[in-house]
């Protein structure tokens, strides 16, 4: 476990995803560098599920999150334009501030709901 | 007077993204610049390379990337350069929002614009790309002054 966390800090090379699923919602908390080596991992773990499982809502934590250029938030949008016409929603919760303020250059906080934490996240929609 | 060159030159592979983004990280560092001012140096470098890997180079993986550090005076001057395939409209490639793929942003020309306060992209069809970004930095005031 150590020696994976020394990877992401040096290297950026590993991206650790924790995933949840709670009926038809995924969780992903992400931790690593989103960038285009790493971006293909996260579309993958996250289509495979809408494909397989049928989820319709994505909540992804990037509390540990150290990076993000354009390939990452190409994914995340590419996510996002993959679950509108299926009636599902992209979340995005616990964006530290530096990786916010490329978000907000992006244009991205315009089309993607931001919640400061995953239990907003999960509250929102829920028995509507 | 601050003066200083590195070259690397490193294989068209995904995994050296983030090798080129920790040496302007520690070159950032030794020039006493803000977190913040890394950050974007960090962006601008991985938006260049990642360019060049999958427009330069198709994602052909056995081609080679030169980056370019050099620190003259107050400036950070950055070169990527490939030797790839070239972009036939450079003015239409550093429009916002203009992508080749669905699933990319085009953003990348975007933030280097942003982060950078001078951004020089040539390009010649079948020849190659070379992106030679600068960063006019505070120089640390001399002590005995």
């Amino acid at each position: 476990m150590a020696k994976s966390l020394v990877l992401i800090n040096l290297g950026g090379m590993v991206l650790n995803l924790e995933k949840k699923i709670e009926r038809l919602t995924l969780l992903l908390r992400i931790d690593g560098e989103l960038d285009m080596h790493t971006a293909s991992d996260l579309r993958q773990a996250i289509d495979s599920e809408i494909e397989k499982r049928g989820i319709r809502t994505v909540i992804l934590n990037l509390q540990d999150v150290q990076f993000v250029d354009s390939s990452g938030l190409g994914v995340i949008l590419g996510r996002y334009k993959k679950l509108l016409p299926l009636g599902g929603k992209l979340k995005i919760t616990n964006v530290p501030p530096h990786i916010y303020k490329i978000m907000e250059l992006s244009g991205l906080p315009k089309i993607i709901s931001f919640y400061i934490d995953e239990a907003h996240a999960y509250e929102e929609g829920r028995g509507a | 007077m601050k003066s200083n060159q590195i070259t690397l030159t490193f294989s068209s592979i995904a995994e050296n993204v983030s090798i080129a983004r920790l040496l302007i990280a520690s070159i950032g560092g030794q020039l006493d610049l803000s977190l913040n001012d890394i950050e974007e140096l960090k962006v601008a470098v991985s938006e260049a390379v990642s360019n060049a890997i999958i427009h330069g180079y198709q994602s052909v993986p056995n081609n080679i990337v030169y980056l370019n550090l050099e620190i003259a005076d107050d400036t950070l001057i950055i070169v990527v350069k490939d030797e790839g395939c070239g972009i036939s409209n450079v003015e239409q490639a550093m429009q916002p929002a203009y992508s080749t793929d669905p699933e990319r942003m085009g953003l990348g020309f975007v933030f280097m614009q942003s982060f950078m306060d001078e951004l020089q992209v040539e390009s010649k069809l079948e020849v190659g790309t070379t992106v030679t970004m600068k960063k006019r930095f505070k120089q640390t005031p001399i002590s005995s002054h």
